[in-house]
């Protein structure tokens, strides 16, 4: 018995899908700055890029204040309970049909691997890029400008960690995409993110977040 | 839904282009405009010269106008021989070597080397009469060359050889009742033919600079703002603002194009943020010679040769000297590219007599100091002249030959072609040792380029440097720069990282689309 129960809130949707705009636009003007291939010139990719690069600071602030005035930071936290179960699934159960390990419910929405990786991200990967792309941003030369109180001598460092954290976040994405169609069927997972809703089971469903109407779309 | 999420997308996009587009406000017309009024002034001389009655008479020399002109301007003449442009040589520090006397009279470049022993040639570009190799009064007033920068007739000219005496032909009456305040072409006659010809020595000084067109010099175009040399070279008592590194060595005294424009002159902040560490010069000269060619390199050791015992000469298509047997073989180009250098406003010489201990690369004239670490320094375009040119490797020295003489049998070497006569000579007449080899050596000399500015739109790219291939800065290594610089490791590791993640998704989900088939086909076994 299953139903469909409003697992993404709006503003959750927003954002995710926001973020994910930004960081395919960022990753693609940055990597032309890097040199990779030439597509809007030099000059326009570094001017959208700094664009962008503004917009995703405005959302993750936004985002943080979501996160902590709803709770939902608590998802994030990372745990060892079912993480070997989950592995062993993604390596092993998925092939024989086996059920997912960790049942999702509003209250968890992320298995424990999605739990670490998200985790990773929030505040690993996406902190990094962010200080070391505004040192890069803010950056002049030794001795002048808004950070000279850092006195950075060479662009160098900050570069090189903004270049290595990037390969990293597009890996990531590269990932992520694979595996949300791992869900109940190819696209249940994409079509949650869209709508908010997803088929969840019955048992443990918060009632308030159910919806009855099949008819959500 | 998704029509929803389809349309936040592109709305973004939207905004994030017309952000862009919108953050372009107009800072720099106001201080343009400024500078164009400023500069559209026409000057109105306070006298005319011609109703002085001192002027009226027959002048029957060039000293007799100086005296002329010191009678009123009676404390100017203090000034002029205070003047670099008068004693050819100042006291500069110079770094690692103390307080020097530097200047054309013991400086040596690589073209026509040196200006002793050969005075009477050189002095030609004097701002004085009557210099030779036996000496030069300094001290004597008369013998200063007023009209040689004063001359609004474009008539006055010096003779050759005569050691800054001009052409004793000229009306010197008319010459000195028009005289003012300088124009291109008085200052032009010398500098834009520095080196013995047309943009010999600076690349962006040339004849071109008499009558330019905005292509050419963006300030002194002739269809443009017509500025003159002394709009920026600004003169006070003589002093005239400007250096050149040929021979200066301190960062004094010199004219930046922030004077006028300020450092944050552009709209774009990322463009004002590369003024800490990158001139003006850099970005807004993408070539230089633009019209007329320059030297680039010079071989004084094919010098010498004979047709029938007779001195001769090859040209190329645009008529340049490309051998000459009084100075050897030179290549020539236009429109070139400058190198590019830090430069932190100090520079330090070769002198003459300086020994030279590394003879594996080439001897560096006047190296220009600076580099990334150094707050002081600017990435500025510079000429590269290359010489070969003759060096005694016993005393370990540069050799000054004796070039001009205005007769054979002296030693020089442009009557007598003999490299041994014309070093003995010279270097006695320098005052310097001689141990009678003569071997060549390769040198570098380096010509800041300032001159020859053009319009914004033709100036250099973001992407002329910042850029992994054939890069304007390639040779500045000792900072990283944004499209041009990465690290080998750091690429490895990501690229690989990504590949990897392809590789795992590919081996997981053909296991997926395996497994799957295998479970349908179980399924239809049970039945």
């Amino acid at each position: 018995m299953t139903k469909k129960v409003y697992v993404y809130r709006a503003f959750e949707r927003f954002w995710h899908w926001m973020q994910a705009i930004l960081i395919i636009f960022l990753a693609f003007s940055g990597f032309e700055i890097h040199g990779s291939y030439s597509f809007f010139g030099f000059e326009e990719a570094v001017h959208y890029h700094n664009i962008a690069a503004y917009l995703f600071i405005v959302l993750i602030v936004f985002a943080i204040f979501w996160h902590f005035t709803t709770g939902e930071w608590k998802q994030y936290i990372p745990t060892y309970k079912n993480l070997v179960k989950q592995m062993r699934y993604y390596l092993w159960g998925m092939f024989k049909n086996e059920p997912h390990p960790t049942k999702k419910t509003v209250l968890r929405k992320l298995n424990p691997m999605q739990k670490l990786t998200y985790f990773g991200l929030k505040v690993l990967v996406i902190p990094i890029m962010v200080s070391s792309g505004i040192l890069y941003m803010l950056y002049r030369y030794p001795q002048s400008h808004e950070i000279k109180y850092l006195n950075i001598d060479s662009l160098e460092i900050i570069a090189l960690v903004h270049t290595l954290a990037a390969f990293f976040l597009v890996s990531f994405v590269v990932v992520h995409l694979y595996l949300i169609t791992t869900g109940e069927t190819l696209t249940s997972n994409l079509k949650a993110m869209f709508t908010g809703y997803e088929e969840l089971e019955d048992d443990d469903v918060d009632v308030k977040n159910t919806k009855e109407n099949n008819n959500a779309n | 839904m998704k029509k929803i999420i389809g349309s936040i997308g592109v709305i973004i996009l939207v905004l994030v282009v017309a952000v862009g587009t919108l953050t372009t406000n107009n800072i720099e017309e106001t201080t343009l405009d400024k500078l164009k009024e400023e500069f559209s002034d026409e000057h109105i001389p306070s006298v005319d010269h011609s109703k002085f009655a001192q002027l009226q008479k027959d002048f029957d020399s060039p000293s007799a106008v100086t005296e002329e002109c010191i009678a009123c301007h009676n404390k100017r003449h203090e000034e002029v021989m205070q003047s670099n442009h008068w004693n050819w040589e100042r006291e500069e520090y110079i770094e690692g070597r103390g307080i020097v006397s530097i200047g054309k009279k013991n400086a040596m470049n690589n073209f026509c080397i040196g200006t002793q022993g050969n005075e009477k040639s050189c002095a030609k570009c004097h701002i004085g009469y009557g210099m030779d190799e036996k000496g030069f009064s300094f001290t004597d007033a008369n013998n200063i060359d007023c009209l040689v920068c004063h001359d609004n007739t474009e008539t006055y000219a010096k003779a050759p050889n005569q050691g800054g005496d001009p052409l004793l032909t000229l009306d010197f009456n008319n010459i000195a009742q028009n005289v003012g305040k300088p124009k291109r072409t008085n200052c032009g006659v010398c500098h834009f033919f520095g080196g013995g010809g047309d943009n010999v020595k600076h690349g962006d000084l040339s004849s071109a600079m008499f009558d330019p067109s905005s292509d050419v010099d963006i300030h002194m175009a002739v269809d443009g703002m017509d500025m003159q040399c002394i709009s920026c070279h600004e003169t006070n008592q003589h002093v005239i603002a400007g250096k050149m590194y040929s021979l200066s060595s301190m960062n004094s005294n010199r004219v930046f194009c922030e004077d006028c424009h300020t450092e944050t002159p552009h709209e774009n902040e990322i463009l004002n943020e590369h003024t800490l560490k990158v001139a003006c010069q850099t970005c807004h000269i993408p070539v230089y010679a633009k019209e007329r060619s320059t030297k680039m390199r010079w071989d004084w050791s094919k010098a010498g040769k004979l047709k029938n015992g007779e001195a001769y000469h090859e040209e190329d298509s645009l008529g340049n000297h490309t051998y000459l047997s009084i100075k050897g073989s030179f290549v020539w180009e236009r429109k070139v590219t400058p190198e590019y250098q830090w430069f932190n406003g100090t520079a330090s010489h070769y002198l003459e007599g300086d020994e030279i201990n590394d003879t594996t690369k080439a001897v560096v004239m006047n190296e220009l100091h600076g580099k990334y670490s150094d707050s002081e320094s600017k990435i500025i375009p510079v000429k590269v002249h290359r010489a070969i040119q003759p060096y005694d490797p016993i005393n370990k020295i540069l050799i000054q030959p004796k070039l001009y003489s205005d007769k054979k049998g002296e030693g020089a070497f442009w009557k007598d072609f003999n490299w041994e006569t014309a070093s003995e000579q010279g270097m006695k007449e320098a005052g310097l040792p001689f141990s009678g080899e003569i071997t060549f050596i390769n040198t570098e000399m380096n010509w800041p380029i300032n001159h020859q500015v053009s319009s914004a739109e033709n100036s250099v790219q973001c992407s002329d440097c910042h850029t992994r291939e054939n890069s304007r800065l390639a040779k500045l290594n000792d900072f990283y720069m944004p499209g041009r610089d990465y690290s080998k490791i750091i690429d490895f590791i990501g690229i690989w990282n990504i590949l990897l993640a392809f590789v795992g998704i590919a081996i997981h989900g053909s296991f997926r689309i395996i497994a799957s088939k295998k479970l349908k086909n179980g399924v239809k076994n049970n039945d």
